[in-house]
């Protein structure tokens, strides 16, 4: 699970797909899971690091990860695998 | 040419809502740290807004339409040229490139230059031609074929669904989702455009589009992608955003390499959700967009010029993604004077 190498990220959380042109916005929690994704985390790591930093079960913050990975595969912004 | 000071002409000063290249060409050229250039803007009607921008032109005269006849405009330009020794012409406008590569042997004998496809490479990739274009290059094109009167529209049912597009041979494009709408376009392009107008089957999908400069011996000189991020009533860029596509590069640079290319290109092509491309459409010039690739860091009319006069240039490697241009509109204030000068002496 990886974002695409091609996506750019700002620090007030503007994202670009160098590819295609367009862009999105983010906030500072989305942020972090990017940067997650990009440097190639696994779910168990990402989940362990998210419930050690904010108030979330593990159950219930990998269910809003899931629609958020769902969401950029929908806008193609993640690699796909071979 | 005046010691190292080149008298280039340029057309396309048609700065409206649907812009010729002109202006941009020739910022291109002005920004160069290379060339010292005199500008002639060549100009067909009163009120293109480029005869009357300062810092366009440093002169600018009427030309007729080539549609006048063959002689009339090369009259006309043999008169230019007496006054300016032109070293170079840069055609801006689809509807005169084919009067200006047929005169280039013509103009070559005057002492001016011209960087234009060839004849037979201009021919191959107009709208009529795509399929055969497309399986000769090896690249997807949408399936289209040519409406010579309106009695082919009956024809379309039997090869398309709708939506269609409906295209002119040089300029514009309008979607049909009917026979209908078919027959209006119809009628409004050919009383424009002349015939034959373009059906084209309809691929969803992102306009993408690349501006690119060949050599004449294969190699691609300059290439930049861009997506429009604002499209006008017209079809037009109002805003636009470089690339980092690398296949719609790749599919240039093999393009430009097999056709063995000469001068500027714009190729319009679709992306498919599905990451297919077709090859949509080759406009066989530089397009109105083109300082977003000098923005960027490619400077493609300066290229153009530099190529045209025989001087050494390197292929541009890289350019900025990211890069944008958005269009605006602004009043220019003109006297009455400069208007009269130009409508009854023909030159400003």
């Amino acid at each position: 699970m990886r974002l695409k190498q091609n996506i750019v990220i700002t620090e007030t959380g503007f994202v670009f797909d160098s590819d295609t042109g367009d862009s999105y916005s983010t906030n500072p929690v989305g942020m972090e899971l990017l940067e997650k994704l990009r440097a190639q985390m696994e779910m168990e790591e990402i989940t362990a690091y998210m419930t050690g930093k904010y108030d979330v079960e593990p159950l219930q913050f990998q269910r809003y990860f899931d629609d958020f990975v769902i969401m950029l595969r929908h806008f193609n912004l993640m690699e796909e695998p071979e | 040419m005046e010691g190292d000071r080149l008298t280039v002409a340029v057309t396309g000063l048609n700065n409206t809502d649907n812009p010729g290249p002109g202006v941009p060409v020739v910022r291109g050229i002005r920004e160069s740290r290379e060339l010292e250039a005199r500008i002639i803007g060549l100009a067909y009607e009163n009120l293109e807004p480029g005869i009357y921008m300062l810092e366009v032109a440093d002169k600018a005269y009427k030309i007729p339409y080539p549609s006048a006849g063959t002689e009339l405009f090369m009259d006309r330009i043999r008169d230019v040229h007496a006054r300016e020794k032109i070293d170079l012409i840069i055609p801006n406008l689809d509807a005169e490139l084919f009067t200006f590569i047929k005169l280039s042997k013509q103009l070559s004998d005057m002492g001016i230059r011209t960087f234009l496809p060839t004849i037979g490479q201009f021919e191959e990739r107009q709208k009529g031609n795509l399929p055969e274009f497309g399986e000769k290059y090896n690249i997807k094109v949408p399936e289209s074929f040519p409406l010579q009167s309106e009695t082919d529209i009956r024809t379309i049912e039997e090869k398309f669904d709708y939506p269609v597009f409906v295209k002119g041979k040089f300029y514009d494009a309008y979607s049909a989702y009917n026979a209908e709408q078919v027959y209006t376009h119809f009628s409004r392009i050919s009383a424009k455009w002349g015939l034959p107008v373009i059906v084209q089957q309809y691929i969803k999908g992102t306009e993408v589009n690349v501006v690119a400069l060949g050599d004449g011996n294969g190699n691609t000189i300059a290439a930049v992608p861009m997506r429009k991020q604002y499209i006008t009533d017209k079809g037009k860029a109002w805003g636009g955003i470089t690339l980092s596509d690398t296949r719609m590069l790749d599919i240039t640079r093999r393009l430009i390499r097999d056709t063995r290319w000469r001068g500027g290109m714009e190729l319009e092509m679709i992306k498919t959700a599905d990451g297919e491309y077709y090859m949509i459409e080759i406009n066989p010039r530089i397009p109105a967009w083109v300082y977003l690739a000098v923005g960027a860091g490619q400077n493609i009319p300066e290229a153009l010029v530099k190529l045209a006069m025989g001087m050494a240039v390197e292929p541009y490697e890289t350019y900025e993604m990211g890069k944008m241009f958005i269009r605006y509109s602004y009043d220019l204030i003109c006297n009455l004077q400069q208007f009269q000068q130009f409508s009854m002496d023909g030159e400003l």
